[in-house]
């Protein structure tokens, strides 16, 4: 296809440039979403009445669509990138705070009681038994936040052009080039696959303690068979 | 513990006004049904309870007056399902407190490596996640752990429940040959009361409500319960199983029906008058049993040979053992071996009952709070 890679003028950008910015725009509020949600899960598993209404909030705020919160935001940070960003922030802290709430609390009772009888404070406690145990939930929610922020930024495109790969939806349009948008769409889920191969990854190496082939519930190792009793005697 | 009791705030009382005095260096079993309080009583030792009422010391110091955090860095702690961290190798699990206290890495992982073996755990072991063991061995890194920082006291909480019969007995005889060697302060919870009676050298039954019923060695536990809730709790045949606490080295064994397979015909003679003979062979390893009118004299193993059953050693075996011999015996006679296998005789249900009666009688004449049971059975025939 002629012109596949030939980014119109008015981007002003290149194509590896656009997915630079295709890639900061996503991913700089996944991680934000990730430190507010880090906190604010921690208080809801401390304080368990918080958590039902916190997640009632959050989701009302994920019901909104993007275009409605832009056309607030745009009075007040323009028609930047940060009014892209803040919005999937704030999708993202949506998806991450349940991961997160369910991660910790899959810590197993005995497992909490036996790091308190041996002295652990509670902040020690948080830092080195449950948020470690919570990293494969966690990651589980990194990876449903980081594709559906990598799909939502094109929106951008509506306000002033700040939908990196998005723009080139519009200016297919504009242009009345179709491969434009081919590119778009196809660049980008190739950019959700790779990220979420990433994360994958990062899991798997930061996890070697989950059992092979059952890698989302840590619980399951408690209940295995136990074939290994006999070999050990 | 005086007088120390948990009042929850719905009114609920987990522990009653108990009062224990844990001895030094030996096992003390809190055994009773669920419900109890003995959990609630185990996590105040620790503070992870605190009590209501009442004090509790340790060596003479009230336990409130102690950091939480260094109090229970200084009582290893072992829990039911081990609660092993399931992010960390074996090794670092075992290192987890040493850390904590500054061992520094190098120190703490050698350590780790040497509990390691002593609770029987295999060296190749060390850098699996506790998602490879199996319950049993899981259950010995959670001992192992406990013990990394050579706390002087040891708090169990049902640590054997949630494994097989097989691989508890295991741990159980484990753990006794630790506390041999180690001699730590160890409270120990269980609801199953023989495990109680053979870990506990003093245990404490409580009942519903969180109230003591008895403290006692499990010897006088068995000979005297208290009331009827503890006889009930201890079981239908707590005669039997108090025959472990009485040995059997002083049982007068017998050597006449023992005769070697190669006797001579005037060998055999000598044996007459017995009902059976106990063949052996010519290091005196036990064959088997054989009317004496069905042997020639010679070669005595080719008769027909009753089977001898198991054998117990005298001195190491308890009575409980004997009288299980002779009951399995076909004969009725039990046979007595030494550690190598080597018969030292053989002695009737009959001898043994009168044994059981004499030690039942010094037992109960004499102080059985105090007494050791091989000075009960010195008395014996």
């Amino acid at each position: 296809m002629n012109g596949f890679f030939d980014i119109p003028s008015d981007l002003d950008n290149t194509y590896f440039g656009l997915i630079g910015l295709h890639l900061r725009e996503a991913l700089l509020p996944v991680l934000a979403g990730l430190l507010a949600a880090l906190p604010l899960a921690q208080l809801c598993v401390r304080f368990r009445w918080l958590y039902p209404p916190v997640l009632g909030v959050t989701t009302v705020f994920y019901a909104i669509p993007s275009l409605a919160v832009f056309v607030v935001l745009i009075d007040y940070t323009g028609q930047t990138e940060l009014t892209v960003m803040i919005p999937l922030a704030v999708y993202s802290l949506v998806v991450l705070v349940p991961a997160i709430v369910d991660g910790v609390r899959s810590v197993p009772e005995e497992t909490l009681a036996a790091s308190t009888a041996m002295g652990f404070g509670p902040l020690r406690r948080y830092l080195q038994v449950q948020l470690p145990i919570a990293v494969p939930a966690i990651l589980a929610g990194l990876r449903v936040a980081v594709s559906a922020s990598i799909s939502l930024v094109s929106v951008g495109a509506l306000i002033g052009n700040q939908g990196a790969l998005g723009n080139l939806l519009a200016d297919a349009q504009k242009y009345g080039r179709p491969e434009l948008a081919v590119n778009s769409v196809l660049t980008t889920a190739v950019l959700a696959i790779l990220c979420d191969a990433l994360l994958v990854l990062a899991r798997n190496l930061l996890t070697p303690w989950m059992p092979r082939g059952k890698r989302q519930r840590p619980k399951e190792a408690a209940a295995r068979p136990e074939p290994k009793e006999a070999a050990a005697r | 513990m005086d007088s120390v009791t948990k009042r929850y705030p719905d009114g609920t009382v987990a522990v009653d006004r108990l009062t224990l005095d844990i001895p030094d260096r030996s096992i003390t079993v809190l055994v009773g049904p669920s419900g109890c309080g003995k959990t609630t009583t185990l996590r105040m030792i620790n503070r992870m309870v605190e009590p209501t009422e009442g004090t509790i010391l340790l060596d003479g110091e009230d336990l409130q007056r102690q950091a939480v955090t260094t109090l229970r860095r200084s009582m290893g702690y072992v829990i039911q399902n081990a609660g092993l961290f399931q992010h960390r190798t074996i090794l670092d699990n075992i290192a987890t407190v040493p850390r904590m206290i500054g061992w520094g890495k190098q120190k703490s992982r050698e350590r780790a490596a040497e509990l390691m073996a002593r609770v029987g755990l295999d060296a190749s072991l060390a850098k699996r996640y506790p998602y490879q063991l199996s319950g049993g061995q899981q259950q010995r890194v959670g001992v192992a752990r406990a013990l990394a920082a050579d706390p002087p006291v040891l708090l169990m909480d049902e640590p054997f429940s949630a494994v097989d019969p097989v691989v508890r007995k295991g741990l159980q005889d484990e753990l006794l040959r630790i506390q041999d060697e180690l001699g730590k302060t160890i409270v120990f919870v269980t609801h199953d009361i023989d495990e109680a009676i053979k870990l506990g050298t003093m245990v404490a039954v409580m009942r519903t409500g969180g109230r003591l019923a008895q403290f006692a060695p499990p010897a006088e536990l068995l000979s005297d319960p208290a009331d009827d809730f503890v006889e009930d709790f201890l079981g239908a045949d707590r005669g039997i199983r108090r025959l472990s606490f009485f040995p059997s080295a002083a049982l007068e064994l017998s050597t006449g029906p023992v005769v070697r397979a190669d006797a001579t015909a005037e060998q055999l003679a000598a044996a007459d008058g017995a009902a059976h003979l106990l063949v052996t062979d010519a290091d005196d390893r036990p064959l088997g049993w054989a009317e004496p009118g069905e042997l020639a004299a010679g070669d005595l193993a080719a008769g027909r040979l009753l089977s001898y059953g198991r054998p117990f050693v005298p001195g190491t075996d308890s009575l409980r053992a004997a009288l299980d011999c002779a009951v399995l015996s076909p004969t009725g006679w039990a046979v007595a071996v030494d550690v190598d296998g080597r018969v030292t005789g053989v002695v009737s249900q009959q001898t043994i009952g009168e044994a059981i009666r004499s030690a039942h009688g010094a037992a109960d004449s004499g102080d059985a709070r105090t007494e050791e049971p091989a000075d009960v059975t010195k008395v014996a025939p």
